[in-house]
């Protein structure tokens, strides 16, 4: 199941992934041979069968509403790599 | 051993007995493992970040660098987190504290805990303590090394596919992957939620139960956890009762090595020797179809967890002439190979056009995985298998071919996929290194592992001490 070139673009920027030329070549042949390998699960006849999408039977977890205190401000904005006063700033969209 | 105290040898439960009796001082332990970690971390590379003033009066831990520790970088192994500092500790961090651990520091591990080998750390790999020219298994071989080589008396990692099981495995430790649910994930960098468990690492059985004791529980924080039921530390050795079924498949893989399954059978003769019995059962589809159902769920999940890192809130940002280029930029310097390969293989197996073919027959071939498992343990309170077919595999053999090191977690990820909980224990060596034994058990089923576990240690006598250190 080989990906083409354009696929590996496609998926990049859909991952907002940048990649350059190298990149993009190793990828494909490397992606090819997994996509193949994982394209298995499509040889089983699923019909009727469900997805599990969780291992454990939980469902509804509701937890008391209770106030409680949260992080500062300034604890929000630590790890900031671009503050301007309460706002996180970025280039122009 | 600057202060008479054999980090190579000492239980985290002897260690505790030493602090509770005031024979030897909070910190003149955390002192001890601090000197083991100067004097060896040089050649294992074992943790990525020391700390210097540990708070606690307690014995110490360490922790895989993808749980979060107030105060203490978290970088999850990656150049995106390279200076990532947490404003808040993670549930098990928190429990770690409460009880009065004091932290040494945070374990190496492969980036965003997506490897088997601990070769994907954008810091560089960490060495097997058994054989420097060797991997610990990964992802958590930070944890494992840490812990095999005295410079941890326990520690805490994550597993997804097989990163508690394996390194323990590889490095000689005894790890759990516990029960989905049971441990929280609050504050653990994310990978594939519905896969993720946070286990410990520890020299012994006991240990291990004792430290899943303190991190298991249910947490507001993460909804997906539930009530635990009381764990039992083990004593004894009668196994007298207890039915283990063996996986034919899991226990005949192809490129099992000899040692491996000499090593495993031994054992599993010392548990009929002790009561149980032991009957040869199958996991058909499990096994032949597990590996290519994790390695299309946890991409895709990981996909939509590694969405976050944008550039905006915290982590690396790199330059960019619009906000777009800013982020795209920034996720292409931040991320290493693997990490770029499961988000394109998650992102196109949940993209349009494949969703169906991929994302959503995985998700079924799940339901098939774990109603095999189900109808096995009508029959059987435990499967055992080696946890690899192979011991530690030299530096270097895989990191060229994703497929083939995805194979290396082809035993591990059967259970794991069925949310089931699994215990590795080393059970002998092959060619001088060590073989791990894995235990599964049903949902909740972590007092009947660490029975079997601790009769089988006792059996077995394995000396956990890396040859080259004793």
């Amino acid at each position: 199941m080989a990906i083409t070139k354009e696929e590996v673009l496609h998926v990049a920027r859909l991952a907002r992934l940048e990649l350059n030329d190298a990149e993009v070549e190793r990828f494909q042949g490397q992606l090819s041979a997994i996509l193949e390998a994982v394209s298995k699960v499509a040889e089983l006849d699923l019909t009727d069968v469900p997805p599990t999408s969780h291992p454990l039977e939980v469902s509804n977890a509701w937890g008391e509403d209770i106030p409680h205190t949260s992080l500062t401000l300034d604890e929000a904005f630590a790890n900031a790599p671009d503050r301007d006063d309460d706002h996180f700033r970025v280039p122009p969209a | 051993m600057s202060s008479g105290i054999d980090t190579l040898r000492l239980t985290a439960e002897e260690a505790l007995a030493l602090v509770d009796s005031g024979e030897v001082s909070s910190a003149e332990l955390w002192q001890a493992y601090r000197d083991a970690i100067n004097e060896h971390d040089g050649e294992l590379h074992a943790f990525l970040t020391l700390v210097d003033e540990p708070e606690g009066n307690g014995i110490p831990i360490a922790l895989k660098d993808v749980i979060s520790t107030r105060g203490v970088r978290t970088t999850a192994a990656s150049k995106i987190l390279e200076n990532y500092v947490p404003v808040f500790d993670a549930t098990v961090a928190a429990k770690c504290r409460a009880a009065g651990m004091t932290l040494l520091g945070k374990t190496n591990t492969d980036e965003f805990a997506m490897g088997s080998s601990t070769e994907n750390s954008a810091y560089g790999p960490t060495h097997n303590p058994w054989d420097l020219t060797r991997v610990p298994g990964g992802s958590g071989g930070g944890s494992a090394a840490a812990v095999s080589a005295g410079l941890a008396p326990w520690a805490l990692g994550s597993d997804t596919g097989g990163s508690v099981k394996l390194p323990s495995a590889f490095c000689g430790n005894v790890g759990l992957r516990p029960t989905y649910g049971t441990v929280s994930r609050f504050g653990v960098v994310a990978f594939a939620s519905s896969l993720d468990q946070v286990g410990p690492v520890t020299k012994n059985v006991r240990d291990n139960a004792l430290l899943y004791r303190i991190i298991s529980g249910r947490d507001e924080n993460d909804s997906t956890t539930v009530d635990v039921p009381p764990v039992a530390l083990p004593e004894g050795t009668d196994l007298k009762g207890l039915r283990i079924g063996l996986p034919r498949q899991l226990n005949e893989v192809e490129g099992i090595e000899p040692g491996v399954k000499a090593a495993c059978e031994a054992a599993l003769a010392k548990a009929e020797e002790l009561g149980a019995t032991v009957e040869e059962c199958d996991l058909p589809l499990s096994v032949e179809y597990g590996l290519a159902c994790y390695y299309l769920v946890a991409p895709a999940e990981a996909s939509s967890n590694l969405a976050r890192y944008d550039g905006v809130r915290y982590g690396l940002r790199s330059e960019g002439a619009d906000f777009r280029e800013m982020v795209m930029h920034t996720r292409h310097d931040g991320f290493g190979d693997e990490v770029k390969r499961r988000i394109m293989l998650g992102t196109y197996a949940l993209s349009s056009g494949y969703y169906d073919a991929f994302y959503a027959s995985a998700q079924k071939v799940r339901t098939v995985i774990k109603r095999e498992h189900d109808a096995l343990f009508e029959r059987f309170d435990v499967l055992v298998s080696p946890t690899c077919a192979t011991t530690a595999f030299p530096l270097g053999a895989k990191s060229q071919d994703p497929l083939a090191m995805y194979l290396t977690d082809v035993l591990t990820i059967p259970a794991n996929m069925a949310g089931l909980p699994g215990l590795s224990i080393p059970c002998g060596l092959s060619e001088g290194l060590p073989v791990g034994l894995q235990i599964v058990g049903p949902q909740f089923s972590e007092s009947t592992l660490y029975r079997l576990g601790h009769a089988l240690e006792q059996a077995i006598g394995f000396d956990v001490v890396p040859e080259r250190l004793r």
